[in-house]
């Protein structure tokens, strides 16, 4: 009987001294959340937004590029001789919440947005299993000049407001997808060929085929456009080329317009008859505040 | 008789000191010289387990809670470079050796054992020092990493590689663990 009390004893320390401390680390593990980063590479996919929002105290510098459509021809040197820009800069107040501004030379247009992560994706199965960000610009048309106009222009003419749902899946390392429901306002339209309030969905994705380089593309489907309307959907291709704190985005696209409301609802190209142009987006990021 | 030893087993069991203590803070660093720019990041999440009678220890130390000052850094760092989605954990598993149970003050010691990083697991023997005392055990270590024993790239900032070596800095106290 003693002896099988001490050998008991001595199996029980035994099975103590052999279990694995890794595992049992595992087990005491306080587990806390975790989330997936980097669903995209950017703030902007090609023309459009994404879920991603910059980082606490970050401020990006974006200076986006347009050219003129290729078919345009060797007069135009294949539209290199015609280029749009847009100026603009956003920051991270939070790290869900941004904001930007910027300026484009299409219309002479200025924006001022705000975007907020209202859910991200998680990394551990448990939770949500998209990212989703509330998108909100506001833009005014500063060209023609009321004292150039043709016709009786007042400031609220011109406004113009875009709301979106941005919502992604990073599937893997490599892939990540959107969907992007939006609804752009404009205050003044031509009744003929636009409404005031034209509705959207936008697709999007991105392929990561090295460390630093993503393949990317866009397209967003107008609903109940009127009969005529002389505008196409905007689609766009591009490459991402990540250096450091530099992006570069190299796009082609059948937009020229860099607001949401040019590129979304005034896209003049169609694609597919050569209307192509190309351009390219090059953010650089600077750390303001440094993180605790 | 029976009862005689089952009392004095109990008895050893109540006066006998702790076997396993477990972290109750945790501070890693990593640190690299460059000429640009200094790149440094510390994390308070790592976890340490230790078997002060057999000199088994181990330790994990989450990826994703390394802290960088500027978060797009951070951001490279689990995306680019340690693929933290891939490989969430670092661990470290092996035999605390050089130390004695009841001795006063800081011992040298080695940790000889497996080193997991990025995925890829090398055998490794890491120096540095021990305190016990009745309730707390505290390691220190200091100790260098090669990127590329780890199959990690070296990253560049602006057009300067960074050091081939980072110097992780590790710092456990460890309280005693009873489940």
């Amino acid at each position: 009987m003693k002896n099988s009390i001490i050998l008991l004893l001595i199996f029980a320390a035994n099975s103590c001294f052999s279990q694995d401390l890794l595992a049992e680390l595992d087990q005491a593990a306080p587990k806390s959340p975790e989330y997936v980063s980097s669903t995209f590479k950017s703030t902007r996919l090609v023309n459009g937004q994404t879920v991603e929002t910059k980082g606490k105290g970050a401020l990006e510098f974006i200076f986006a590029h347009r050219f003129g459509p290729i078919s345009s021809g060797a007069y135009e040197l294949y539209g290199l001789d015609q280029a749009y820009v847009r100026l603009g800069l956003e920051y991270g107040i939070t790290d869900r919440l941004g904001t930007g501004f910027g300026r484009n030379s299409q219309d002479k247009t200025m924006d001022a947005y705000l975007r907020y992560k209202v859910l991200r994706q998680r990394s551990d199965g448990a939770g949500s299993p998209v990212t989703l960000t509330a998108f909100g610009i506001a833009a005014v048309k500063t060209s023609p000049r009321t004292e150039d106009a043709t016709y009786d222009i007042q400031f609220e003419d011109r406004l113009s407001y875009t709301g979106q749902l941005i919502v992604a899946r990073k599937f893997n390392s490599m892939l990540s997808l959107q969907l992007v429901p939006t609804i752009v306002h404009k205050n003044a339209v031509e009744p003929e060929i636009e409404s005031n309030n034209q509705g959207l969905l936008g697709f999007g994705g991105r392929l990561k085929v090295t460390r630093s380089i993503a393949l990317t593309t866009e397209y967003y489907y107008r609903f109940n456009v009127p009969s005529g309307n002389p505008y196409y959907n905007p689609l766009g291709f591009g490459v991402d080329i990540e250096t450091g704190g530099h992006v570069f985005q190299l796009v082609m696209t059948n937009s020229r317009g860099l607001t949401e409301r040019a590129y979304l609802t005034e896209t003049s190209g169609d694609f597919f008859k050569g209307d192509i142009s190309l351009g390219f987006n090059v953010t650089r990021t600077f750390q303001l505040k440094k993180q605790k | 008789m029976k009862s005689l030893i089952l009392l004095g087993c109990l008895f050893v069991a109540a006066v006998a000191p702790a076997q396993k203590f477990i972290s109750e803070t945790s501070n890693v660093k990593f640190f690299s010289k460059a000429t640009i720019e200094d790149i440094s990041a510390t994390n308070v999440k790592s976890m340490c387990l230790f078997n002060m009678a057999s000199g088994e220890i181990a330790f994990v130390i989450p990826i994703r809670e390394f802290q960088f000052e500027k978060s797009l850094m951070q951001e490279h760092f689990n995306e680019k470079y340690l693929e933290t989605e891939k490989f969430p954990k670092s661990t470290f598993q092996g035999k605390l050796i050089g130390y004695t149970q009841d001795a006063k003050g800081s011992q040298e010691v080695r940790a000889q054992g497996k080193l997991t990083i990025h995925g890829v697991t090398r055998d490794v023997d890491i120096p540095g020092t021990a305190d016990f005392d009745s309730h707390r055990v505290a390691f220190v270590s200091k100790f260098l990493v090669r990127l590329e024993d780890y199959s990690i790239p070296r990253p560049q900032v602006l057009w300067q590689n960074i050091a081939e070596a980072v110097e992780v800095s590790i710092d456990f106290i460890l309280k005693p663990y009873e489940k």
